[in-house]
This record gives structure tokens, C-alpha cells and sequence, in this order.
């Protein structure tokens, strides 16, 4: 029989190397669908690789995808820090995106557009996010289904804009009108998409990190995670700071709607996200909910994703594969989570 | 407003209702065992669809649509034992687990199904389930026609509500699965097994959740497209906390869901003014909010729902 033993200490190391041997785990248990599918295993990996980190222009195709799972990761890291248990960036996102479309369909000097396009995605995001939290808190509505459901009203809402007023009446597509080409995010080198949201992407990270270890918010979202009674006593007001939480959360996951709008697809689709809210949640769990861990674990997935369709060219293994390693993933970086604080122990038969 | 109120009692409707709320009773009664056990399965959603998937293969492959239902039953569980060894035996985080197991079933129906039957233009379909009449009862004016000329996937859901009921109110067994969701502590002392219990709950919630992907993809729309489960999931866990985690009441939740949801497909039909028929698919989930919200003041979830148990903690 093994036991599982709870750890003194947790070697310094070994919350490094976490992320990566969940990584690593995930990749292995997925390459028995490779195998699967008729194809080398190490070769689909490799094309992998190369079509996603392998030059300048790869890299930043990555860049681009990473960034609105920065958001989302970011997302779904803070509302959890607070046990907010936020599953809906996926709407929060799409609202950003239809709500900095609006905006950005309206001439104006391209630098207001796009500060006012960010202003407004992040606002549609935060009231979205506001809709679960206030359910809690007002109602005891469990925020988890509240805010999963709210997902599927979120795209229902978006897909009767496309097809509704927003669709083309000349071509009869569902696509919302593009936004003012002024209004279109600069591209940071020439010939590729790597855009300004990227850049702010980037940087939110350490800003949060910052927020959320340094100011007194973060720290009342810290303590009402980790210790809701604890936090009563001390006297924070536990509903406001789950409302400021959510309010941050889904501003956050907005933002990674303005970034595909204004950045990537200059108008909104009904395939505009590709899931980068459920993304949000694996990025958070790899990153172990700290806002600086975020950015390499989105690199992760978007370099699984950006090269998953290169190698089912090359090789005919379906692109779902990239899906397959993220649900993988998260699991095994669950379970290599235990073991920070978890060793297992051998326990005599006798017991 | 008349025009409605004689479309609802047509045979056509009902029919619609029961057909609507047959996989959201599998899944609600599903989802409801596990949390009665302690458990929230959020990875119902995914489930369902791996389940739809293997259904649809099995039968597609076989020629068999029993045996396809098996494959649909066999996955469900298998998907619940592996939620169960995240959550149960080693503890973690349920609903983060529960998003795990969405996310890796549902990668993992997209990739086989792929993988099966290639990308084709027009999606492979079977001949599913045909109605079965039932002799004497289906002469019953419109209940009959309504009620008992419906798949047999349609009977077993209607029977497994009372089976349920029986089940967890009536049998040593479902009382180890009550307390193990109320008090594991008090069940460990009288001698239940948490952890073997728990499993059981999860896993005989996992071959519901499959049937209710078998129905889907081998009654309802005898074909498998990503989108044959769309949401169904997610609303079945929100229709055990209306239900307040009892079988007849969440069974109860998802005939009225399926009101609502066969209400307005009848709506978008009848091209109710310009309404955008996307409003009309918006209701059931907006309903089910409100719904909750206004159910949540008196719903009491099983206590130890969520919490791990571990014996050797305090």
C-alpha cells in the first residue's frame, strides 16, 4: 500500500519543476494517440516544434496566440486567487470583443480608438464577470454553473448581432462590419501579426503580479482565498473584495476580446475564440495561479496549438490532438500539484 | 398569445418535451448521484460527448445500436472512474478536475472521431432509434401518442427516475452514498467506505451521463457533430441544484427545462415577429439562472459536497 504523507517543507526546485514534468507527462501520454493515428512520434513532435518556436516568424505566430490566453490565464489566476471560482472568461472574452467592435466602428483618431476600444472591452468583460459574482454573494447562486451558463448566453447574444443587425447584407456572411482601419492595432514588425495587444499582454503580467503581491487589493483577494473567516475577523469585507475581483477578472478576460478584434480579425466571427477562456484555466493551473507564470504557460499551449495544425498537415494527425494535450495537461499539473504538498509513502501491508 | 396556447397541447409538443428532456434527465439524475455521493462532476459536459462519440462508433461499426448504447454506458463510466481518481482517491480540486475531464473527453472525441471517419462534407449518420409503440397505452388519447410511441432510450430515462428515487432513498446502498455526501466522517466510523463509496457514485453517474450522450448521438440526431451535446451539460448541473439533489424533483426541472427549451423551438418556427431566433436559444439558459437564483435561497447541497476526505486529517 502507498499513503499519502503530508510535507514539512517543499524543496525550492521542486516548484520549478512542476509545470515542466506535467508537461513532460502530458506530452508522453499523448504521443499514444500518435502512435495511434499512424505516425512517428517523435517526428510529429518535432514538426510540432519547428512550425511553432522553430524561426522568427513561427515565434511570433505564437505570440499572437498567446496573447489572449495571457488574458484569460490572468482571468481566471486572480477570480481563483479569491476562490472566485470564475469558468466563464470564454463570455467575458466574447463580450470584450463585441464591445470594442462597437466602439472601434466609429471613426475617431486611431490612438482614442483604440484606448476607448480597450476601455470598452474591458468594461463589457467586468459586467459580465459582475453577473455571477453578484449571484453569489446577493442569492448564494453557486458561481461555477452561474457563470458556465452565462457562456452560453454570452455567444447566443453575439451570434443574434451577426446574424441580426451586424450581418453583411451584401454577402450574407455572419460576420460583424470591420472596424475603422485606423482603429486596427499597429503591427510591431513588418511582415508578420505580431501586434500592440501583444505587447500590453506582456506586460499585464508583471502588473498583476504586482497588484496582486504588493497592494492592499491583492492582498484582501489573497486572504479571502485562502482564509474567508480569517479575513471576516481581520475585517475585510469579503462580498466587496469578491466583487472587485470579479470586476478585475473579467475586465481582464475582455481585454483578450479587444486583443482578437482590434490585433488579429478587425471584426468579430462566431469562431472569433477558439475556447481561450477554457485555455484561461489551464494556463492559471500551469502557472500555479501566479500572474508571471502565466506568460510562459500560455506560450505553452499557444505553441501546442499554433503547431498542432502544422503537423496534422504534415502528418495527418488530427489538430484535435492540441486539445487532447491540454486537458492532459491541466490534469497532470493537478496531480504534480499533490505532490507539493503530498510525498507518497510506502506503508507495510501489516497496516 | 392563443396561437401558443394551442400549439402546447398538441401531440407534436409533447412528444417534443419528452424527447428534450429524456438526455437531460439521464445526465441530471447522473450529475445528481455523484454530488449526493460528495462529488461535483463538471466534467459531465465532456462526457456526454466522448459517450455521443463512442455510441455513435460502436453502432456505426457494428451495425448494432445496442451495442453502441454499451460503448456510450462503458465510456461514461470509465470518464467517471478517471474523475473519481483525480478527486476521490487523491483529493484535488473539483472543479478545476471537472474542467480537466471537459476538456480531455471532449480533445479526445474530436481527435477519435477525426481520426474514424476523416473530414467529410457531409457528416456519416446512421439509422438511430426508431419509436416503439407501446400496445394499449399509446391509444391513450394524446398522452399516449405523446408519451408511449418513443424511442426505448425515452422509457428507460422515464423509468430510471423512479429507480433512482428507490435506490437512494431505499437501499443500504444509496444511504452510504447519503452519508458519504453529508457526513463521510460519521460513514468512515459506522463502517461505509468514503472512498469506495464515492467511486461507485461517480462512476454509476458517469454510465448515466453516457446514456444521455448515446441518446443524443444515436436517437436524436443520428449523427456525431461537435456540437451534439452544446451546453446540455452544463444546464443538467444546474438543474440538480433546482431539483435540490432529489431524483424526482431534478427529473421534475428537466421536463420543465425541456418546456421551456420545446417552447421556444416552437417560437423560432412560428417567426414571432423579428425576433433573432439566437434570442430564443438564450432563454433556456437565462431561465435557468434565474431559475437558480430564485431556488438558491432554500437549496441545501449535500454538506460535504466539494470537501476531500482524507482519513488520516483532522
Amino acid at each position: 500500500m502507498f499513503r499519502l504523507e503530508v510535507r514539512s517543507s517543499t524543496p525550492a526546485w521542486f516548484n520549478l519543476a512542476l509545470p515542466l514534468l506535467a508537461i513532460g507527462a502530458a506530452l508522453v501520454l499523448c504521443s499514444g494517440l500518435i502512435a495511434l493515428a499512424g505516425a512517428g512520434v517523435l517526428e510529429s513532435y518535432g514538426v510540432m516544434f519547428t512550425a511553432s518556436l522553430g524561426d522568427s516568424y513561427a515565434i511570433t505566430e505564437t505570440l499572437v496566440r498567446a496573447a489572449p490566453m495571457i488574458f484569460t490565464g490572468l482571468a481566471v489566476a486572480v477570480a481563483f486567487r479569491a476562490k472566485f471560482w470564475n469558468i466563464g472568461a470564454e463570455g467575458q472574452l466574447l463580450a470584450g470583443a463585441v464591445a470594442s467592435c462597437f466602439v472601434g466602428a466609429i471613426p475617431m483618431p486611431g490612438p482614442l480608438a483604440m484606448l476607448l476600444m480597450a476601455v470598452a472591452g474591458a468594461a463589457a468583460g467586468a459586467a459580465v464577470a459582475l453577473v455571477p459574482a453578484t449571484l453569489r454573494v446577493k442569492f448564494k447562486v453557486d458561481d461555477v454553473v452561474s457563470s458556465l451558463l452565462l457562456n452560453s448566453v454570452i455567444y447566443y447574444a453575439l451570434m443574434a448581432l451577426i446574424e441580426g443587425p451586424w450581418k453583411d447584407s451584401f454577402s450574407g456572411y455572419p460576420i460583424s462590419p470591420p472596424i475603422e482601419d485606423s482603429a486596427n492595432f499597429p503591427v510591431l514588425i513588418e511582415g508578420t501579426r505580431l501586434h500592440l495587444g501583444v505587447i500590453v499582454a506582456l506586460i499585464a503580467a508583471p502588473l498583476i503580479w504586482f497588484l496582486i503581491a504588493r497592494t492592499t487589493l491583492g492582498f484582501r483577494i489573497r486572504v479571502t482565498g485562502e482564509n474567508p473567516e480569517a479575513a471576516r475577523y481581520g475585517g475585510i469585507n469579503v462580498q466587496r473584495v469578491l466583487l472587485s475581483t470579479a470586476l478585475l477578472s473579467g475586465a481582464l478576460a475582455g481585454l483578450a476580446g479587444v486583443g482578437e478584434v482590434g490585433g488579429v480579425h478587425f471584426q468579430v466571427m462566431s469562431d472569433i475564440s477558439p475556447g481561450y477562456g477554457y485555455s484561461g484555466i489551464v494556463v492559471a493551473m500551469l502557472a500555479r495561479l501566479n500572474p508571471l507564470g502565466v506568460v510562459p504557460a500560455a506560450i505553452f499551449l499557444a505553441a501546442v496549438m499554433t503547431g498542432a495544425e502544422a503537423m496534422s498537415r504534415a502528418t495527418g494527425v488530427p489538430a484535435f490532438l492540441s486539445d487532447v494535450i491540454q486537458g492532459t495537461a491541466l490534469l497532470a499539473m493537478l496531480v504534480a500539484l499533490l505532490f507539493t504538498a503530498y510525498r507518497i509513502r510506502r506503508v507495510g501491508a501489516a497496516q | 398569445m392563443s396561437a401558443v396556447f394551442e400549439q402546447i397541447f398538441q401531440v407534436g409538443f409533447l412528444a417534443a418535451i419528452i424527447r428534450i428532456a429524456t438526455p437531460l434527465a439521464f445526465a441530471t439524475l447522473g450529475e445528481m448521484f455523484s454530488e449526493r455521493a460528495g462529488v461535483l462532476n463538471l466534467g459531465i459536459e465532456g462526457i456526454m460527448l466522448l459517450s455521443a462519440m463512442a455510441g455513435f462508433t460502436a453502432a456505426s461499426l457494428s451495425g448494432n445500436l445496442w451495442l453502441g448504447v454499451l460503448a456510450a454506458v462503458l465510456t461514461g463510466m470509465l470518464m467517471g472512474a478517471l474523475h473519481a481518481l483525480f478527486t476521490v482517491a487523491l483529493g484535488l480540486s473539483q472543479h478545476v478536475c471537472g474542467i480537466g475531464v471537459t476538456l480531455l473527453a471532449s480533445g479526445l472525441a474530436y481527435f477519435l472521431y477525426r481520426l474514424i471517419f476523416g473530414q467529410q462534407s457531409v457528416p456519416p449518420s446512421i439509422k438511430g432509434f426508431q419509436t416503439l409503440p407501446i400496445p394499449v397505452l399509446s391509444e391513450i388519447p394524446v398522452l399516449g401518442p405523446a408519451v408511449f410511441n418513443q424511442f426505448a432510450l425515452v422509457y428507460m430515462a422515464i423509468l430510471a427516475i423512479p429507480i433512482a428515487a428507490f435506490v437512494l432513498y431505499r437501499t443500504p446502498w444509496g444511504l452510504s452514498v447519503r452519508m458519504v455526501g453529508e457526513n463521510p466522517r460519521a460513514a468512515d466510523s459506522a463502517g461505509v467506505s468514503v472512498i469506495v463509496t464515492r467511486f461507485q457514485a461517480v462512476i454509476l453517474g458517469g454510465a448515466l451521463m453516457g446514456l444521455a450522450g448515446a441518446f443524443l448521438s444515436m436517437a436524436q440526431f443520428n449523427a456525431f457533430t461537435f456540437g451534439v451535446v452544446s451546453g446540455r451539460g452544463w444546464v443538467a448541473i444546474a438543474l440538480v441544484v433546482f431539483g435540490r439533489w432529489d431524483p424526482w424533483r431534478s427529473a421534475g426541472a428537466a421536463l420543465l427545462f425541456a418546456f421551456v427549451d420545446a417552447l421556444q423551438l416552437r417560437m423560432q418556427a412560428s417567426g414571432l415577429g423579428h425576433i433573432p431566433y439566437e434570442a430564443f436559444l438564450m432563454l433556456p439558459f437565462i431561465f435557468t439562472i434565474v431559475a437558480m437564483a430564485v431556488m438558491s435561497r432554500n437549496a441545501v447541497a449535500p454538506s460535504a459536497l466539494l470537501k476531500p476526505f482524507r482519513r488520516e486529517e483532522r
